[in-house]
C-alpha cells in the first residue's frame, strides 16, 4: 500500500562557506504523522527544515512539500514555529496571532477573530490587548505558537519546540501535537530530547553531522538493537552456560545478554534441562536512546544530552 | 484551505500595513514630524553654500542704459566707490549705450536683463526704474555714484528720478533660488530620515528573529516591497500633516506671505516635489534595506549606512552645487546621476518654467527606481537570511563577509 507523503526529501545538501551543514539527507515523512528530525546540537537539523519550507535553497537536492516543488508554493497551508521566537514586541497579542494568520493568507477580520478565540481557549483571553512586550516569555511562545496554527495548516513545522519551555508548558504542547495529528494534520518536529521523540513521534530521523544514517518507523529503529535478556538463576554453574550466548556476562546475580537469533525457546529449553533454576527472566525491548547510540554513534549520542544553549542558527 | 501562496502584491501589502500602523504609533514618527525644524540649522551649518547659491544665482546687479561715455563714467564711478565702501554700492552691469536721440524702453531691458533696477537718463539727471523696495534700497547709492561721476569728490548730489514697477527677474530669480534651496534641504533630510528608519526596522526585524517566520511564510521581495512602500506611506502622511499644520499657521497669521512662486507655479512645484521626494526615497531606502539584508548586527548596518551617508551628504552638495550652474555640465550631470536627479530636477522646478525636462527626467528617474528597487530585493532576498544565523559563526572582517555574500 503506498503511503501519501506530506514531504519527501532527496539528497539534500547545504553548505556554508565550504563547510557542509547537510549533506546528503533523504526524508520521506508520511501525512498525518508525527515525525521527529532527532540529533545533537549542530547536526544540521535547522537546516534541513529551513531547506523542506524553501527559507534557504539546498545545493543540491530536491524536496517536495505537499506535493509541490517549491515548499512556498504550498505556503498557505504550512505552519512554522522557528527555534528562535520572534514577535513584534509592540503588537497586542492577538494581532500578532492575526498577522501570522494573514501571512497564511488568512483574512485580517477572520484571523482576528480567531485569535480572540484561540486565546481565550487557552486561558490566555485576559491578555489578547496585551502587547508582546509586556507578556511573558512563556505566554509570549503561546502566542507565537498560536500564530502558527490559526489558519488551520496541513504541515506545521516546529523547531526545537520544548526548548524553553516548562515541564508544564512541555506537557501542553506535547497534547497540542497529538491534537494536531488526530485532526489529521502532519507535525514534524526537531529535537535533541530523545523522550520526546519516544513520546509523540510515529517516525523518526536520525542526522548527526549533516547525515541522515536512519529514517523510519521508531519500532523499526528500535528494532535495529536486538532485545536485551536479563537472566537471574538459582545455580551458579552448569550444563546450561554452554547454551548462553557469547555475548553473555554477569553483573551481580544476573546475566545480560542479547536475545540469540534463534529466539528465546531453545536457551529456555536448555535452561530448564540443565536445571539452572531460573529465578527471573525478561526480555527488553531496546528504548529509542539505545537505538540512537547503535545508529549515530556514543560521541553523537554524547553530543545530543550537551547542552542545548551551545546550538545557535543551524 | 486555500493551496498556493499569496501573491507578492498581496504578501506586501499585509507587511506594508503592519509596518505602516506600527511607525505611525511610534515615537520615532513624532521626531519625524519634526523634521521641517531641522532645515533652519541645515540652512546654517550650510551657510556658506547657501550663500554661494544665492550669490551665483542671483547676483543683484543695477542695470545702465546711457550714452556711452555716461555709461562708461557711471561704472568707473562705481568702482572707484566700491573700493572704497564696497559692499555699499550695488555691482553696475552697462546693458545698453543708446546713440544720441534714440530713445530706449527702459522697462523692455528690465525685463529682459538680470538687472534688479535700471538708471538711465544722465549722471546730471539719473532715473532709477526698479521694484520699489530697490529703489528705496539704491537710490542713495545711485545719486553717489552719479554725483561721483560727474566730479571725483562730490560735494552736491543730484536728484534721482524714480520709475517703480513691479518684481525685477533679479528679484525673482533670488526668491526663487531660495525656493529651491529650501526644496533641496527639505528633500534631502526628508529622504535621509526615512531612510534610517526603514532601516532600523529592518534592524528591529532581524534582532526580533520575525525575519525567518516571514520568510518562510512569503517571498521576500514582499517583505523589501512591505517595508519600502510602508515609509512612503507614512510619509505622505508626515506630509499632509505639515500641509495642515502650515495652512492652520497661515489662517492664523493672515494669509500667505509674498513668496515669488516657483518658475513652473505652486501646484506643478508641489506635485513635482511629492514626485521626485518619491522617487528620491525609493532610490536611497532600496540601497539602504539591501545594505540591511547584508549586515549581520547593528553595528555592521551603522558600520555601513555611514559612507552611505555621506555619499548622499555628498550628493546633496553636488545637486546644491549644480543648482548654481544653470547649462553647465555640473548641472546637466546632476539632472542626469540617478541619485542626484531629483534633488537637481526640483530646483529647477523652482527656477525654470518647462515642463517637459521633468517629464523626461521623471521617466529616467522611475526607470532607476525600477533598477535599484528589483537589485535591492533581489540582495534582500538572496542574504537577509544568510546574514542572521545561517552559517557557522566565523570570525572574518565585516568587508569579507560582504564580498563574501555578494558575490554568492
Amino acid at each position: 500500500m503506498s503511503v501519501s507523503l506530506a514531504i519527501e526529501a532527496k539528497g539534500l545538501v547545504k553548505r556554508f562557506d565550504g563547510f557542509t551543514a547537510v549533506d546528503g539527507v533523504d526524508l520521506a515523512v508520511p501525512e498525518g504523522a508525527i515525525y521527529g528530525v532527532l540529533g545533537p546540537n549542530g547536526a544540521g537539523k535547522t537546516t534541513t527544515l529551513r531547506m523542506l519550507l524553501g527559507i534557504i535553497d539546498p545545493d543540491a537536492g530536491n524536496r517536495r512539500v505537499l506535493g509541490a516543488e517549491r515548499p512556498h508554493d504550498m505556503a498557505l497551508q504550512i505552519g512554522y514555529l522557528p527555534e528562535e521566537r520572534g514577535l513584534y514586541p509592540t503588537m497586542k497579542a492577538f494581532e500578532a496571532i492575526a498577522f501570522l494568520g494573514a501571512l497564511r493568507g488568512l483574512p485580517l477580520a477572520e484571523g482576528r477573530r480567531r485569535a480572540r478565540q484561540l486565546l481565550e481557549d487557552n486561558g490566555l483571553g485576559y491578555a489578547a490587548d496585551r502587547q508582546i512586550r509586556q507578556l511573558s516569555k512563556g505566554m509570549a511562545q503561546q502566542v507565537q505558537l498560536l500564530g502558527t496554527l490559526v489558519h488551520e495548516p496541513r504541515l506545521v513545522v516546529f523547531d526545537e519546540p520544548f526548548s524553553g519551555l516548562d515541564a508544564l508548558n512541555q506537557g501542553r504542547l506535547e497534547r497540542v501535537i497529538r491534537g494536531l495529528a488526530e485532526q489529521g494534520t502532519t507535525v514534524i518536529f526537531s529535537t535533541h530530547v530523545i523522550a520526546h521523540a519516544e513520546r509523540l513521534c510515529d517516525e523518526v530521523a536520525i542526522i548527526a553531522g549533516g547525515k541522515v544514517p536512519f529514517a523510519g518507523p521508531v519500532d523499526v529503529a528500535r528494532d535495529r538493537i536486538r532485545p536485551q535478556v536479563r537472566l537471574e538463576t538459582r545455580a551458579l554453574d552448569g550444563q546450561w552456560r554452554g547454551a548462553l550466548p557469547p555475548d553473555a556476562h554477569r553483573e551481580g546475580a544476573f546475566w545480560h545478554f542479547s536475545l540469540p537469533q534463534s529466539g528465546i525457546e531453545p536457551l529456555l529449553r536448555a535452561l530448564i534441562e540443565g536445571e539452572a533454576g531460573i529465578l527471573s527472566l525478561s526480555i527488553e525491548r531496546a528504548g529509542l536512546h539505545d537505538a540512537f547510540v547503535a545508529i549515530a554513534g556514543e560521541a553523537a549520542a554524547r553530543a545530543l544530552e550537551e547542552d542545548p544553549s551551545e546550538e545557535r542558527g543551524r | 484551505m486555500k493551496a498556493g501562496r499569496l501573491t507578492t502584491l498581496s504578501a506586501a501589502l499585509v507587511m506594508a500595513r503592519r509596518d505602516f500602523t506600527a511607525i505611525l504609533l511610534s515615537r520615532s514618527f513624532v521626531f519625524f514630524l519634526l523634521a521641517p525644524f531641522f532645515p533652519v540649522v541645515i540652512f546654517l551649518i550650510a551657510g556658506s553654500i547657501g550663500q554661494r547659491t544665492q550669490a551665483e544665482t542671483a547676483r543683484v546687479e543695477l542695470g545702465v542704459v546711457m550714452s556711452a561715455a555716461d555709461a562708461r563714467a557711471m561704472a568707473a564711478a562705481r568702482d572707484r566707490l566700491a573700493a572704497q565702501i564696497d559692499p555699499g554700492v550695488p555691482a553696475v552691469s552697462i546693458l545698453r549705450t543708446p546713440a544720441p536721440g534714440e530713445n530706449a524702453d527702459i522697462l523692455a531691458e528690465l525685463r529682459r536683463s538680470s538687472a534688479a533696477a535700471i538708471v538711465s537718463g544722465s549722471p546730471a539727471e539719473p532715473i532709477l526704474t526698479g521694484p520699489p523696495d530697490r529703489i528705496a534700497q539704491w537710490r542713495g547709492p545711485v545719486a553717489l555714484i552719479a554725483a561721483t561721476a560727474l566730479q571725483k569728490a562730490p560735494n552736491r548730489y543730484p536728484e534721482v528720478t524714480t520709475v517703480p514697477t513691479g518684481a525685477s527677474n533679479a528679484d525673482n530669480r533670488q526668491d526663487r533660488a531660495s525656493t529651491a534651496q529650501t526644496a533641496q534641504t527639505m528633500l534631502f533630510l526628508l529622504t535621509m530620515i526615512l531612510a534610517g528608519m526603514v532601516l532600523s526596522n529592518l534592524v528591529e526585524e532581524k534582532g526580533n528573529k520575525i525575519i525567518e517566520v516571514l520568510a518562510a511564510a512569503i517571498p521576500m521581495d514582499a517583505v523589501f516591497l512591505g517595508k519600502l512602500f510602508a515609509m512612503l506611506a507614512v510619509s505622505f502622511v508626515a506630509i499632509a500633516v505639515w500641509i495642515a499644520v502650515g495652512l492652520l499657521a497661515l489662517a492664523g497669521g493672515g494669509g500667505l506671505p509674498e513668496v515669488v512662486p516657483p518658475a513652473v507655479g505652486w501646484p506643478a512645484f508641489l506635485i513635482l516635489g511629492a514626485v521626485y521626494f518619491a522617487t528620491a526615497y525609493l532610490l536611497l531606502g532600496s540601497v539602504f534595506l539591501a545594505i540591511g539584508s547584508m549586515a549581520a548586527t547593528v553595528r555592521d548596518v551603522q558600520t555601513l549606512s555611514f559612507p552611505v551617508t555621506m555619499l548622499q551628504l555628498i550628493v546633496f552638495l553636488f545637486s546644491t552645487y549644480a543648482a548654481t550652474q544653470t547649462g553647465r555640465p555640473a548641472a546637466l550631470a546632476a539632472m542626469v546621476i540617478p541619485f542626484t536627479s531629483p534633488f537637481a530636477m526640483l530646483a529647477r522646478g523652482a527656477t525654470d518654467g518647462a515642463l517637459w525636462p521633468h517629464l523626461a527626467a521623471i521617466a529616467w528617474q522611475a526607470l532607476w527606481v525600477a533598477v535599484c528597487v528589483r537589485t535591492g530585493a533581489t540582495l534582500f532576498r538572496r542574504r537577509v537570511m544568510k546574514s542572521g544565523g545561517g552559517g557557522r559563526p566565523r570570525r572574518r572582517g565585516l568587508l569579507r563577509r560582504l564580498l563574501r555574500n555578494t558575490r554568492a
